[in-house]
């Protein structure tokens, strides 16, 4: 089973890239951003076909390696 | 006094650490990342370099390498464990120093020489040391050190600043701070002083003729204070 993650900065931690992407669109014209943060995002297939079990296995891989919580936030975003 | 230098797939300054070590008196072994079990050592060192490519955060692979629970275990009995540049971006993935390193504030790589003020000398790696300000080089994308205000209140509580990068004068100013870390920090211990994070190469500074003398200082110091 296909199980999605995307791993965001956490809102107080500065995101120098996504800056200069905001600051490229605007010379691009596209004037109406606010902000851009730019994040991660995996799509895992596991073994596992029970989605709530599949969900479980990924969460602890986010909180494990995928993502570091001093920083980062993660999210299962879908199953399939 | 024995120390050990781990290398793993993508260290680059793994030989130069060696070098440092054994020019000062170390008898030094290189470790492999996949060996489960260090050598009897004095003090450890987690060396420089891209290990695993810098592949999903810097330093996040190597810290589950296999070596590295023998390395946890070694730093928790009090063991000496110093990460340097990738080391400390390996340290912080560990959790045995708090924190992290994101990417330089103004995205370039950074390679040039800093100086950098010593904070706290009641310690193994710069207790006797007769200078407070140190000439190290420092190269890196990511050493824009940042940490929760939780974490940043502790790290200060406790005397955690090993070093600030600061000018030729030791003043500690934003003007002075290379990558964007919070506080201009470029090193931090844990809790118990033990282990040592830092960014900045004292390896690099072994030769007058090559650079400077302010690493031959520091490895001077580091194994008169370990005998």
């Amino acid at each position: 089973m296909k199980v999605s993650a995307i791993i965001t900065l956490k809102k107080d931690v500065l995101d120098p890239q996504g800056k200069v992407i905001h600051q490229t669109l605007d010379g691009m014209g596209f004037k109406d951003v606010n902000e851009v943060r730019q994040g991660k995002y995996f799509e895992i297939d596991v073994k596992e076909n029970d989605p709530k079990k599949a969900k479980e296995i990924v969460e602890n891989m986010c909180s494990k390696l995928l993502a570091n919580l001093v920083i980062e936030n993660y999210k299962i975003i879908e199953t399939q | 006094m024995k120390s050990s230098v781990i290398t793993f797939p993508g260290s680059n300054c793994d030989r130069d650490m060696d070098v440092a070590l054994k020019k000062f008196g170390f008898n030094n072994k290189m470790v492999w990342h996949n060996d489960h079990e260090l050598p009897n050592s004095d003090l450890v060192v987690l060396p420089g370099g891209f290990s695993y490519g810098d592949y999903l955060r810097c330093g996040s692979m190597a810290s589950k390498s296999k070596i590295m629970q023998s390395v946890i275990n070694f730093a928790k009995s009090g063991g000496l464990v110093m990460g340097i540049c990738n080391g400390f971006q390996i340290l912080v993935e560990t959790g045995l120093v708090p924190g992290v390193l994101l990417r330089n504030k103004y995205l370039e790589f950074i390679c040039k020489n800093v100086f950098v003020k010593l904070d706290n000398k009641n310690n193994k790696y710069f207790k006797n040391l007769n200078k407070d300000v140190l000439e190290l080089h420092i190269a890196h994308n990511e050493g824009n050190y940042f940490c929760t205000k939780d974490q940043l209140k502790e790290i200060e509580d406790n005397n955690q600043i090993a070093v600030y990068y600061c000018n030729n004068l030791g003043q500690i100013e934003e003007k002075f701070n290379p990558n964007g870390s919070i506080k201009n920090i470029a090193g931090i211990f844990n809790k118990e002083k033990n282990v040592l994070g830092m960014m900045p190469h004292p390896e690099r500074m072994i030769d007058q003729n090559l650079s400077g003398e302010d690493g031959s200082l520091f490895f001077k110091n580091l194994i008169n204070n370990i005998k």
